[in-house]
């Protein structure tokens, strides 16, 4: 069983301009993912989310603090940690299947393994027929799902997802949490998801963390199981609509807001 | 009077369509500049021009001597073609000068590129190259001329560095802003994958440059083609630049503009395959 750990995670930006201050994009973060956890971060933006995943990937070198996965330190990105794009940074000159098996192709895999494992994969997200496609000719949908089992063929430890379907219609959306839940079902990965939309985030997470600006902190964390329903009745728009969901809509939004009001007067 | 209201509508209509004012037809859409093929329009323009040459001349408006008709020129290209002219044959020519623009063309690529995805990728490359390059780029390949023929003498290796320099410059620097055209996610993703720094170079970088890489190919190959006559008008044997000038020297009109427009017509064709490559090296170019 898998865990990622980040222990009293702070990071520092230089500042901005000349005379500025510097910028506390997260403060003292602790925070366990592990086993099957699907942890959703919510909140405005400029509350350190995303600097929050490229700490997990490894893109940042936090100011103090430390990030272990399975107890090993992060010292760098790597394949043991998918990462899936908001802009799904395919790239153009490859056709779907070689885009899939990017990675493996990195780590020289044979030919005919790289195509099995990116075809299972492909098979997975549903686009079993376009493998000879390239991104330009597919829609916004299902160049996320070509970055999403891109990130699966490396068989990561967790998945980070950096509002990865922030740019798509709300029902290509609504498809799109479906099959996302469905492969976390399916794949038992961690997950580590961004979002802006609170529908979103109650519906798919296990675990839901709600972060606030200046200086980015986790300010209330739940734990959920929405999505267990989903996997038993399969109707997601019922789920969404069930009283308890929009209670918990509710006091979210209500947290936020009254976040914002503090950030606004202070 | 319904005759001429009927008339009036009809040539507003045609302007109207001519310069895409109005609702456009389905599967057009309305305000796009410049849409629609130009290829008719291309050809009527070509052979209004020769057309409008040969009446010219034909009607004895201008003298032969600073004008000749286009059919003399022609006859012109027939002889010369495996006749001699200013020491050698326009075949001999052509070679001589094909020779020196893809040598010179052939040595950028090999180099010039390296540098300027070096540039895009390595500061310290970058502080090293960039002074020089942005330096002696803009001062025109005439003005060190006189310099490279103090080096390196008259033959073939002065006019082929002259060449190389003038088509060195826009292709580094094209490849190195192909380099910046790269979005950090693409580079971010590949690195996530466990890539290396040389496996990121090869696979991401220099593969997402390449439409800036293929476009300075086109630039620079343009800037070889306007360099080449300067290159050959001092102390060259053969060269089409060369029979053009000393074809002046004896005002042979005919033979001048025969070598401008053959000069034109194997730039025109080389860039029409640089096109070519263009749509089967880079297709996603523009679309994504």
């Amino acid at each position: 069983m898998s865990k990622l750990e980040l222990q009293k995670v702070t990071v520092i930006y230089p500042p901005p301009r000349k005379g500025s201050s510097e910028v506390h994009a997260l403060e003292d973060i602790n925070l366990t993912i592990e086993g099957n956890d699907f942890v959703v971060a919510l909140g405005a933006s400029g509350c350190g989310k995303t600097t929050l995943l490229n700490v997990m990937a490894g893109f940042i070198q936090p100011s103090s603090g430390q990030v272990m996965l399975n107890a090993k330190r992060i010292k760098g990105p790597g394949a043991d940690r998918g990462v899936v794009f908001q802009q799904h940074a395919l790239l153009p000159w490859l056709n779907v299947m070689d885009n899939t098996s990017f990675g493996l192709m990195l780590q020289r895999e044979k030919s005919e393994e790289r195509k099995k494992v990116a075809a299972k994969y492909l098979g997975l997200v549903g686009l079993e027929d376009f493998l000879t496609h390239y991104p330009y000719q597919l829609s916004g949908g299902m160049r996320q799902r070509v970055g999403l089992a891109r990130a699966l063929t490396s068989d990561p430890a967790i998945l980070l997802m950096d509002e990865p379907l922030g740019a798509l219609d709300a029902l290509t959306r609504e498809i799109m949490q479906e099959l996302v839940l469905d492969i976390w079902n399916q794949t038992k990965k961690m997950v580590f998801f961004i979002t802006h939309s609170v529908d979103e985030a109650i519906f798919m997470a296990t675990r839901l963390i709600v972060m606030s600006p200046r200086p980015g902190r986790i300010i209330k964390s739940y734990h959920l199981d929405f999505n267990k329903q989903f996997f038993k009745n399969r109707d997601a728009r019922r789920i969404k609509s069930l009283p308890d969901f929009i209670d918990m809509r509710q006091e979210v939004l209500n947290i936020i807001h009254s976040d914002e009001i503090r950030i606004d007067q202070g | 009077m319904s005759h001429s209201t009927s008339f009036k509508q009809t040539t507003i209509g045609y302007f109207s369509k001519l310069f895409g004012r109005g609702p456009v037809l389905p599967g057009e859409s309305y305000g796009a500049p410049g849409v629609g093929n130009s290829m008719g329009i291309s050809i009527v323009t070509s052979v209004a021009i020769i057309f409008l040459w040969w009446f010219i001349t034909h009607m004895g408006w201008v003298k032969p001597l600073f004008l000749p008709s286009p059919i003399s020129v022609l006859r012109k290209f027939v002889e010369i073609w495996s006749e001699d002219f200013g020491g050698a044959t326009l075949l001999t020519h052509t070679e001589a000068s094909l020779f020196r623009v893809f040598s010179a063309f052939f040595l950028a690529c090999v180099t010039a590129i390296p540098v300027g995805i070096a540039m895009g990728v390595n500061r310290v490359f970058r502080g090293i190259f960039d002074p020089p390059i942005e330096f002696y780029r803009p001062i025109p390949p005439l003005g060190y001329l006189p310099l490279t023929i103090i080096w390196l003498g008259i033959e073939d290796t002065q006019k082929i560095t002259l060449i190389y320099l003038a088509v060195f410059a826009p292709m580094a620097l094209n490849a190195r802003a192909g380099v910046r055209s790269v979005t950090i996610e693409q580079i971010q993703m590949a690195y996530s994958l466990g890539a290396s720094r040389a496996q990121v170079i090869w696979h991401v970088i220099l593969k997402g440059a390449m439409p800036e890489i293929l476009t300075g190919m086109r630039i620079g190959i343009g800037f070889g083609w306007t360099t080449l006559v300067a290159a050959e008008m001092v102390a060259a044997e053969a060269g089409i630049g060369h029979m053009v000038l000393s074809a002046a020297e004896f005002l042979v009109t005919d033979v001048v503009i025969m070598g401008i427009i053959v000069i034109g017509a194997i730039a025109y064709a080389f860039d029409l395959l640089m096109r070519f490559i263009e749509r089967k090296v880079v297709p996603w170019k523009g679309k994504m």
